[in-house]
């Protein structure tokens, strides 16, 4: 349970971190919080010969109001996000799910970026970019693009981002007016990873649904989106019978894996309760003049 | 072996200069290299919390930090909050709930109920709960642990009327 050897370079700018990462070819991995890392290193899963730690760079760790967005530096702990003024104001959505991630003494060191580059299929950030139509901005030593995170979570563990680029910034669109939302979980202890955890916001104007976005995690390799339940909603307004035929969507859409802690019928189940309590939250909230 | 760094650490107020190979857990660089051992040391991946420290204030785990990524801050370990005959409010409390038995994740639940009071209200049980999630103790049920906060948060609020 000690990591296996390798050389540690300490970046003081993201140029630097970058020229390193360039230099090492696939056999660096960048440190920031490494709540996730560090485990992994114990157990030898992973032998990167170099680590560049970011945690330096401290510009990379803001909350700030842009226009219609948020912008958050790929550095921002978890504690920052959860206890953020401005993501209460205009993304309550994820200040609620931020007391869900992992336990305070993990909150005070993981970071955002960390957390939606390991991808882990359980976790809720990769969800909340998902739901919240996040874009992420990267660069390497040669290029700077921006990706959707609708693209960026390709298999379990695993999104499109190079071994040489990192993760700098993260925006989120505002939740529009008369926005209610709703985010459900279970977990078998407090800040363990979901079992099963579903997110929703919805936008009414005039007693319908303008906008309906739902999206889960922990029942499939990477979170993703209700898109059929979602379809369902728009135009309606919300009752019981329409809250029975998003829950029976969202069912039909997945293929949950079983593991030591939950069968596949069981998460299958689990994610239609929780899609529908959301929803119905989003909805109650909507109409209570929202966010 | 990679090459070790020269880093200095503040731990409980005291500065400490070594050379460390990067691989080098804090927790070890605690227990191992500066002889504290008060800081415990349970699953090795950040899962019992009986490591907990405070790095810059703030509660961490240290077996998922390197000891050099510590170079330049301040760490606090159990063995700042009091010694015997002169322990802490957050100690005695413990002391006298018997919020301890076997005592192996004491360390980390001292350190981590320190982060939690400065931080959140602790207004019920269940928040108290909630906040010691991450800290596994296989003796006591947790039952009598969130008393013993729960009864320093009661003489806090009682000193603050």
């Amino acid at each position: 349970m000690k990591p296996p050897a390798f050389d540690y370079v300490v970046a003081d700018s993201l140029d630097m971190a970058a020229a390193a990462l360039a230099e090492a070819g696939d056999e660096a991995k960048i440190i920031a919080g490494g709540q996730s890392l560090v485990p992994m290193l114990n157990f030898r899963l992973l032998r990167p010969s170099v680590l560049v730690d970011i945690n330096r760079i401290t510009r990379l760790a803001f909350i700030e109001e842009a226009g219609e967005t948020i912008r958050i530096g790929a550095l921002t702990r978890h504690f920052q996000l959860e206890t953020s003024a401005l993501v209460a104001r205009h993304l309550p959505v994820l200040s609620c799910a931020m007391t869900h991630v992992a336990h305070l003494a993990i909150r005070n060191r993981g970071t955002i970026g960390g957390s939606l580059s390991h991808a882990d299929p359980a976790a809720e950030l990769p969800m909340l970019a998902l739901l919240l139509d996040a874009t992420l901005d990267v660069v390497s030593a040669a290029v700077t693009r921006s990706i959707a995170a609708r693209d960026f979570f390709v298999e379990a563990m695993t999104v499109d981002l190079g071994a040489d680029e990192i993760v700098t910034e993260i925006t989120l669109p505002k939740l529009p007016q008369h926005t209610g939302w709703g985010f459900e979980e279970v977990a078998r202890r407090h800040g363990d990873f979901a079992l099963a955890a579903a997110a929703a916001t919805l936008t009414v104007s005039d007693g319908a649904i303008t906008q309906a976005r739902i999206a889960l995690t922990g029942v499939g390799p990477t979170p993703l989106r209700a898109s059929e339940a979602e379809a369902l909603l728009v135009g309606e307004a919300l009752g019981t019978g329409l809250t029975a035929r998003v829950i029976a969507a969202v069912r039909g859409a997945i293929e949950p894996e079983t593991d030591l802690h939950a069968s596949s019928d069981y998460r299958r189940h689990l994610a239609g309760v929780l899609a529908g309590r959301a929803v119905s939250a989003a909805w109650r909230r909507a109409n209570e003049g929202g966010a | 072996m990679s090459r070790t760094r020269e880093i200095a650490v503040t731990v409980n107020g005291s500065v400490h200069c070594a050379a460390v190979e990067p691989r080098l857990l804090l927790a070890d660089f605690l227990r191992h290299g500066l002889g504290l051992t008060g800081t415990h040391v349970g699953c090795e991946h950040g899962v019992c919390g009986a490591c907990t420290v405070l790095l810059d204030g703030d509660s961490a785990r240290s077996c998922l930090m390197f000891a050099v990524q510590a170079d330049g801050r301040s760490v606090e370990t159990v063995e700042s909050l009091g010694r015997i005959g002169q322990m802490n409010a957050l100690q005695e409390s413990f002391h006298a709930h018997h919020a301890l038995q076997c005592g192996f994740c004491t360390p980390g639940m001292l350190m981590t109920a320190t982060d939690l009071l400065r931080k959140y209200p602790l207004a019920t049980d269940a928040e108290i709960r909630a906040g010691l999630s991450g800290n596994l103790c296989r003796c006591t049920g947790y039952e009598h642990i969130v008393k013993a906060i729960r009864a320093v948060v009661a003489d806090r609020a009682g000193d603050a009327k």
